[in-house]
Formats: structure tokens, sequence, C-alpha cells
């Protein structure tokens, strides 16, 4: 698995969860979602992500982009 | 040290209140309104002469040697079926009953073979204990009447075989067949002289209906059925209760030995999670402890195309202690981890994580309940407040609708499956919702109320249509939502569900389930009574696993069919310590007593504890590791206890991950498919050889019993004690019981446990503290741990892993009675009798379309890879929809399943992947290859002596 792979399985893993707070509003979702990738992921897949979506996040829905950014601020 | 004897009371105990004051033979008595006469005086330690009664089945009053006088009636009733009554007076012994009893004795001997010396059953038979006990001393008719001598055996069955010469037809064995076990597969053929015990149509036993569960064997008074291993061995001469280690239900056993010899596992009555009654992994499948493919000493290689060198344990765990070193020298703290066991005991697991966290200095600990039941964990918590079942399986019994869902207790937990039958003889309702039609659907004296063949996939779509009804047609039970919920949720919830796109007819279209069914079962379910949801992994190896736990938490919530016995939602557990092993802080993110490892105040208590400092970030998940090895990052794995390279999906994933690590470390019995890829064997040891405990999936904390010495030279918290001391971290434990007074110490839901108390009590069920000090049968009584029940919106989300032209069909995969899980024990069994290969189920439908006739070989191709095995066409499947299990290596069932998983736990989408199917010559290149390389990775060489 290349790490482009890699990148791709983890906004496929992060766009599944913001789907699961779809029928949420938008500030309680991507706080969820958020909360959700700091409680369960590992700091190094989140650095990935943050990495990802530093540079363009292609691929991640509106709402796991901007809960990948607040995990990078936070 | 000797056996343990239960005695045998005769009848069952009666549940009434009111007491009943009668005399027996002289004393004053006083039992329980509904007690039989033979019951009371035996409780008062008067054992009358019985032979077809047994306190495990309903009276029968056949075999009249339990005759007794009571003043002021008629005759001689038999005590058995006589209930006692205020002021009877009762006489259980005179010179009339003696000789009633030994002229039916008389009767029974003339027509027995006396050959007690050399009969199988010799020192454990009730016949000869009767004759004893009637002062039988001659038997007038003589032996050379027409008799019943001289049949054939039956050894048909591996495990214990039926001599009708022996036969008294007391019907015990076909009574328990009916009460205790539910299958109906014997009856008594004939009448008169001609009346025998016949398995089904006058079948073999190994050709009937027979599930050899044990329970006929068990309640035969003579020798008539009998374990082959007493007839090998001789009978026992101590025993030890003891847990069984296959499923979740966790039966209690008294493990009967001579020596350090098993000679037979007998169901132990008092066993809270069984009462007595088993299944054949539990009762009979226990020889693979013994086996010769078990590997007793260490080894270790180089790299893993080398053949393994025996080493001593001093030298293995050295090596693995200065790879790991190595490792995490060279590329950082975080690139080890282990995976902790559940079929180990909690002792053992919570000193693999207490290994991993305190040692390694991560949190890179997982289970293998990732794979199964981690949506349980994160549903039931979010929902409820703790990650495991509301009830004790005793709650079945005031069940009045049972909701079967996505799982198969006849075959994955058929202890509890016999008492789900009986409560549906009884008269219980049952909604199977299921792709295939299991057994519970419809078999002798089984028949569902409704069975939902669902597609594939289609859980949260069927139960959010559940959910619809039950709130557009008012069913909720608004009086316990607003008195135990939170408001605003439930709106939320309410809201949604009600939506016309979730109504039954709109989903029809996405389950594949008749809307009219659909309405029939939300009704029975909210107005049936005490609603009981019963589910397995068929809810949660989804990509929506945990969406759909949250939505049977709903609808519990929503019918308050919560908080109170013969409700609940209860997940039924796989492997035996699955509980305990999420108990004991096996998952990355929490600590023992499922609390999350960023709570400072928690994590404090255990590093005061443990003298280290914990890391505050969540570790790696079994997957995330396979993907940090192929990345670079992660590089060294302990793993006790599990085969992820057989059980994980997606095999090439998992074995590239593997290959792509330096140090892979197997502790296990056998060498498992995952040791193909390992650096260095610890060899485990078996329950039969460990003291601890097991946690079933009713939170049951149960001993483990050690019956004989490990013939690896440990235990297994023995060995990973071993291997944290080399790592420079200390351990110094002499028992497991100071391992459990340290969890008891440091989690506050098993602060009461202790091995004292599992003395007294024989089980116990956490929550066990101070406040609960004798556990906690039923949860969320009062309120719900989490305060208030939370209600989720669960959207349905179709899987990713879709049909089309290519891939047809939906495969989805299961288990069976006979094997167990990767079937490491089972297979080493003569359990392999019943199923010596996995099999694909295909309905008659695609078979046609594709030419699969019966037994032919096909090749099953998903987008993850192709492997081939035998056909077996039938109607359990729906069209569309194929089946397989995974118990044998070479089956290589997920190397078609995908890497597809659960959005919250990354728990594999086992249950649907989509797959074509056509003929085959035979295995494929890639089985051929993958036997091969098994050869040749498991070559070892001897150490010189």
């Amino acid at each position: 698995m290349s790490h482009e792979q890699q990148d791709q399985k983890l906004v496929y893993m992060a766009n599944q969860i913001a789907t699961f707070f779809a029928s949420r509003p938008e500030d309680e979702a991507v706080a969820e979602i958020t909360n959700h990738l700091r409680k369960f992921w590992e700091p190094r897949m989140r650095a990935k992500i943050i990495d990802f979506t530093a540079h363009g996040g292609a691929g991640l829905m509106p709402r796991a982009e901007a809960a990948v950014k607040m995990l990078s601020k936070s | 040290m000797g056996l343990i004897h239960e005695i045998d009371f005769g009848t069952k105990a009666a549940t009434a209140e009111n007491l009943v004051s009668l005399t027996i033979d002289g004393e004053i008595v006083q039992v329980p309104e509904g007690t039989s006469v033979m019951r009371a005086a035996m409780m008062m330690g008067t054992q009358i002469p019985k032979l077809c009664a047994t306190d495990m089945l309903d009276s029968f009053g056949s075999c009249r040697l339990c005759l007794v006088e009571i003043e002021g009636r008629a005759g001689t009733p038999a005590s058995c079926t006589t209930p006692v009554a205020q002021g009877m007076v009762v006489h259980t012994q005179n010179e009339r009953l003696g000789k009633l009893r030994r002229g039916v004795m008389e009767l029974y001997i003339s027509d027995h073979p006396l050959d007690c010396l050399t009969c199988s059953a010799n020192g454990d038979c009730e016949l000869q204990d009767m004759a004893g006990a009637v002062g039988l001393r001659d038997v007038r008719y003589g032996y050379d009447g027409e008799n019943h001598l001289g049949q054939t055996k039956d050894v048909s069955n591996p495990y214990f075989q039926f001599d009708a010469s022996k036969c008294i037809v007391c019907s015990r064995c076909v009574r328990a067949c009916e009460e205790v076990q539910g299958t109906f597969a014997l009856t008594i053929a004939g009448r008169g002289f001609d009346a025998k015990v016949s398995p089904g149509m006058e079948e073999k036993f190994f050709d009937s209906e027979c599930v050899s569960c044990g329970a006929c064997v068990q309640a035969c008074p003579t020798a008539t059925l009998m374990e082959t291993s007493v007839v090998e061995i001789g009978q026992p001469e101590h025993s030890k209760v003891t847990t069984c280690a296959y499923c979740g239900v966790g039966c209690s056993f008294k493990a009967e030995m001579r020596g350090e010899q098993v000679v037979r596992m007998v169901p132990f009555k008092d066993g809270k999670a069984n009462h007595g009654h088993s299944c054949v992994k539990g009762r009979f499948a226990w020889g693979y402890a013994t086996h010769q493919d078990r590997i007793t000493k260490p080894m270790i290689r180089a790299a893993i195309t080398d053949p393994w060198r025996e080493v001593s344990w001093d030298e293995a765990i050295a090596y693995t202690a200065s790879e790991f070193k190595r490792i995490q020298a060279k590329y950082g703290q975080s690139a080890v981890g282990g995976i902790t066991s559940s079929r180990c005991t909690n002792e053992e697991t919570y000193l693999v994580q207490k290994l991993i966290r305190a040692g390694f200095g991560n949190n890179n600990v997982d289970t293998c309940a990732r794979v199964c039941h981690s949506p349980t964990g994160y549903g039931l918590s979010a929902a409820f407040g703790t990650s495991a079942g509301t009830q004790d399986f005793d709650s079945v019994e005031q069940a009045d609708v049972m909701l079967l869902i996505g799982a198969n207790p006849t075959d994955g937990h058929p202890v509890f499956a016999s008492r789900m039958k009986k409560r549906l003889r009884e008269g219980a309702k049952l909604i199977v919702i299921d792709p295939r039609r299991i057994d519970m659907v419809r078999t002798p004296h089984v028949h569902a109320a409704l069975h939902l063949p669902t597609r594939p996939g289609t859980n949260v779509a069927i139960l959010t249509a559940l959910a619809h009804v039950i709130v557009t047609e008012n069913l909720v039970d608004s009086d316990f939502v607003r008195a135990r919920c939170d408001g605003d949720s439930f709106g939320q919830w309410q809201d949604y569900v009600s939506q016309s796109q979730n109504s039954p007819e709109a989903m029809a279209d996405v389950t594949g389930v008749a809307p009219d069914l659909v309405r029939e079962a939300a009704r029975l379910y909210a107005n049936g009574g005490n609603g009981a949801i019963y589910y397995g992994l068929g809810i949660t190896e989804h990509s929506q696993g945990t969406t759909a736990v949250l939505a049977l938490a709903n609808l519990a919530m929503a019918t308050g069919n919560l908080g109170r016995v013969g409700v609940g939602v209860n997940p039924l557990r796989g492997q035996n310590n699955v509980q305990g092993s999420c108990d004991m802080g096996s998952f990355p993110h929490e600590l023992p007593g499922y609390r999350h490892v960023s709570m400072t105040d928690v994590r404090e208590s255990f590093e005061r504890a443990w003298g280290v400092s914990i890391e505050p970030e969540p570790g790696l998940r079994i997957p995330n590791m396979l993907d940090a090895a192929i990345d670079g990052t992660f590089k060294g794995l302990y793993i006790q206890g599990e085969d992820i390279a057989q059980s994980d999906p997606d095999i090439k994933h998992i074995t590239a991950g593997l290959s792509a690590m330096e140090c892979v470390v197997v502790q296990d019995l056998f060498l498992n498919e995952t040791a193909q890829f390992a650096h260095v064997f610890l060899p485990g040891s078996t329950f039969l050889e460990k003291n601890g405990t097991f946690t079933n999936a009713e939170r049951r904390i149960q001993r483990v019993r050690k019956v004989m010495s490990p013939k690896n030279g440990y235990e297994d918290w023995e060995i990973t004690q071993l291997l944290s001391n080399a790592l420079g971290y200390t351990m110094a434990y002499q028992h497991p019981s100071e391992i459990m007074d340290e969890i008891a110490h440091l989690t506050p839901s098993f602060a009461g446990v202790s091995y004292d108390l599992l003395e007294r009590e024989g089980s116990v069920q956490w929550p066990c503290n101070e406040t609960a000090p004798h556990g906690t049968p039923v949860m969320h009584m009062e309120h719900f741990v989490r305060g208030e029940g939370r209600f989720f919106v669960t959207e349905y989300v179709a899987t990713d892993e879709k049909v089309g032209p290519r891939f047809p069909l939906l495969l989805t995969t299961g288990r069976i009675l006979s094997q167990y899980n990767v079937g490491a024990q089972t297979r080493r069994t003569e359990n392999t009798a019943w199923h010596q290969e996995d099999l694909l189920e295909i309905h008659p439908f695609d078979a046609e379309q594709r030419g699969v006739i019966d037994g032919v070989w096909v090749k099953v191709a998903s987008r993850a890879g192709e492997t081939s095995l035998r056909a077996k066409v039938t109607e359990r499947v729906a069209p569309g929809v194929v089946y397989t299990t995974f118990h044998h290596p070479m089956t290589m069932a997920n190397i078609v399943t995908t890497d597809y998983s659960d959005w919250a736990t990354n728990c594999p989408e086992y249950k649907v992947t989509a797959v074509q199917i056509s003929l085959s010559n035979g295995p494929t290149d890639a089985q051929i290859a993958y036997a091969t390389l098994g050869r040749n990775t498991r070559q070892i060489e001897i150490a010189a002596e």
C-alpha cells in the first residue's frame, strides 16, 4: 500500500465518520467528528490527515475537512 | 481432593415463596409449595430410591421405584410426581415399600447384563446403586427369558457410545434431549417389551439430528450412554470446577480427572450461565490440549524464511526483549505494540496491556474484539454508558418476545439457544432478522413468529424502519422515555425516524423485506410484553456496525424494554473472554474499566500503581498497526492467542503488514497461520493448565482452575511477566489472584471482585463493588450508567461494497456448531467428523444459473481476491446471497473479504462482500502456494537434548 493509498484510506475513514454525523447541525457535527478523531485515532494517523488536509485535502467531505482543521488547531 | 458430587434432588426446585410443613419419616420439614415429596425428603437428607427421576428434568413417574406411603392416601404414590401438602405425613421406608421396590428392581435386573465388574459405569451407575439401596439379593425369574441383551453397540458418535443392552428405558435421555437441549432427536420407538430408545427414525446417533450436546449421556443412569473417554480410561477420581474456553456463554464444567489426565468434562449444575447444560465443543472437544501438533518449546528465527530453532525459555525471552528494545531504539517508542487474547484469562489480558502501556511505553494494544464486538462497546457505551449487555442469561426466562438479529445461537451459542428454545416452548414469541433461514426460524418445536430475511448490509435500514413503525403508530413507551432518557436526543430521533423515507414501504427496496412483515414485527416487539433483543456479529461486522448497535439501543429505549428482568439489549459474544478482554483495557484508547487514556485522574491512578507515566494519546488499532507496518513506522508485535492471518479480513493486507515487521512474536498453542510470519514463537498454555478468570457475555466473572501442569512449562501470564522483566519493567506476581486484586484496586466496576469472593459466590457479574457487593445481574435498573439514555439518529448508508455485473452475489460469513472460530482447537478434535471443510452455501436458483451442483468445487471471486471450495446447494440462503465459514485455513475465506470497516471502530465488514461464483477444478494457485508456504515456514530444527 503506497503512501497515497494510505492517505486515501484515512480520507475514506474520516468521511465515514462525517457521514454518521450528517444529520446533526454543522457546528455540532464538526465538533463530534473532531472529538472522534482525537479520541480514537493514534497521533500518527492524525498527523497524516492533518498534513494531507494542509496540502489540499482532496476528497474530504467539507465537515470532515473542517474537523481536521479544528483538530490541527488543538 | 476427590470428586465433586452434586446432590441430585430428583425433581426441580419449586419457586413459590409460600412454605409448606410436612412430616417425613417422623421429621418435620418446611419446603416451598410445589416441591415434590422426593425433593423434600432429599432436602432433609433422605434419598428415596429412584431411577427415572433427576433434578435436571421434569417429573416423569415411570420407574415406580420412588414409591412412598402417605397417611390418609390410598396406595403407594410416586414421590417424584406427588407435590407436598400442608400437614402431610410421609413414610419413605417400611417393609411393604421395601418389598415393592425389590420387586421392581428384580424386573429391571432380570433383563440387564450382569457384567458390573467390567462395565464402564462401574462405580458410577445408578442402577447398581439402587440395587444396593433396595437390598436386592436374588432375581427369581432367572436370566434365560426373552431379553434385550447382546445388542450391537452404536459407536457412530466419536464421543459417546450407545449400548442398548444396558438400557432400562427410563426415558431420561429422551427427556433430556427434549427439555434441556430442545433438539428432540431421541424418542422411544416401539411399545411394551419392544420399547427402545431410538435416535431419529431408528438411525445411528451420528446420522440422526443429535447435536452431541451430551445431555443424554449425562442423564443416563446406567452405562447405556457413556463417554468414550470413560470407556477407554476408566472412572475419574478427582475433579475441579472450571470454565469452558469456547464461546461467550461461559459454561461451568467439572473437569473430572485421573491424575493429570482429563477423563471427561461434565457440565456443572451450579454453573449460573449454563445450569448443567453443555454443547459438543465444551463437553467433548478438549482433546486439542494434548494434540501432537502442540508446540511446547520456545522457538526463534532471524527471518521468516528460516526454519524454526528450538531454544530455552531464557534465550527466547532474552531474544524477544532485545529485539523490541532494538526496534524501539531505532524506530521510536511507538514502533511496537501487542494484541491481547479473548481466549486468555482476564489476568493474562490485563498483564499484556500493562506490559504494553508500562513496559513498551505506548498504547498500541488491541484485541480480537476489534474484529467482532468493538461496535458493541462503542454503541452501548454511547447510548447507556456501559460497554456491555444489559441482562443475565436467566432473564430470558421472563422474555415474552425475543428479537434475534445477526446471530445464529444454535450454532454459535448453543447452550443459550437451548434456553431460548425452552422459552419458546413455553409460549414466548420470536422475531428473527437474518439473511439466512437459520435453525431458530424453523426446526422441530421451534417456530419463529416472524422471519425478516434482510439483504446483507441493510440492518440499519430495517431497524430504522422498525423504529418508524413504533413512532408513527404511537407504540413508544412515553413514560419510560420521559423518565429515563434524554429528551432532546429522543426528539431528534423521533423526528428523523418518522420521516417517510424510513417507512417499511420505502425501505423495502433496500432490505428486500415485505413492509407488512416489518410492521408486524415492530408491533410485536413493542406490544408483546417483555421484549428482549439478542444480537451477534451479524450486527457488528458491517461498515455501519456501530450504527446498528445504536439503532438497537434506540428500539429498546423507545419501547421501555430496559431496566428490568426479561428485556434488554444482549450481545452474544463470540469468544469465551471477549467481554473480559475489553473490560481489561485491551483497546488502545481505554484503560481497564473503559476509561479513556486522556482522563488525567484515571491515568494518574494507574501511574501511581504501576510506577510509570502513561501516554495520554490513543494507540493503534489492529488494522492501523498493519497500515503503519506497511508505512514503515511499526516494526514489532507481541500477539497472545490470536491468529490475525486467518481471522482478519483481506489476508493479503494482513500478511503484507506482518511481513513488513522485524519482530513478530506469537504466543499460542499451535503454529497457527500468523506464526508463518513470526520470528519468535512462545508456546502457550491451555485453559486446563492455568488459573484465572473469564468473563462471559452476561458480565459474569468465573474461575478458571488449573487441572494439569502446563505442557509448555508456564501459564501465559507467567510468560508475559518474564518478558516484562526482561524488558526492564518489573512484575512479580506469584498467583493470578494478585493480578485480580490489582484490577479490583484500579477498576471501580471490579472493586469488590476477588478470588475469595468467587470461591464463596461461585461467580459474580460486574459491576461488583460497595454499591453491588454481590454483583449486578441486570443493569440500568433505576437509571442508566450515563444518567439519561441517549438516542442517536441512525441514517442508513449503503456499504460501498456493492454488487454489480462482475460481482453479482453477496457473500456473508459465519460459523457452525462443531467448529470454533479459526478452528485451531476444534480442528484438532473429533469434531472434524461433522465438518471436515468449509463449504459455500448457495441457493438452488443461483447454483443452476452457474451449473453448480452439490459438492462440486467453485471459485469465489471478489474485488479483494479469490479462493475455491466445495458448494452446498441449499435454500437456507436467499437467492443472491452465498455463505461460508472460516474454520479451515486452506479455505482462505478471508482472502475474499475486503478491508471495509465500521466507521467508528474499524470493525471489519465481514458480513458483506460482493462476489461471483463459478465452477472450479479445485484449489486456486494461491491456495496451493499458501499450502507450500505453510509447509516451508513451519520447518523446525529440533534442539539437541
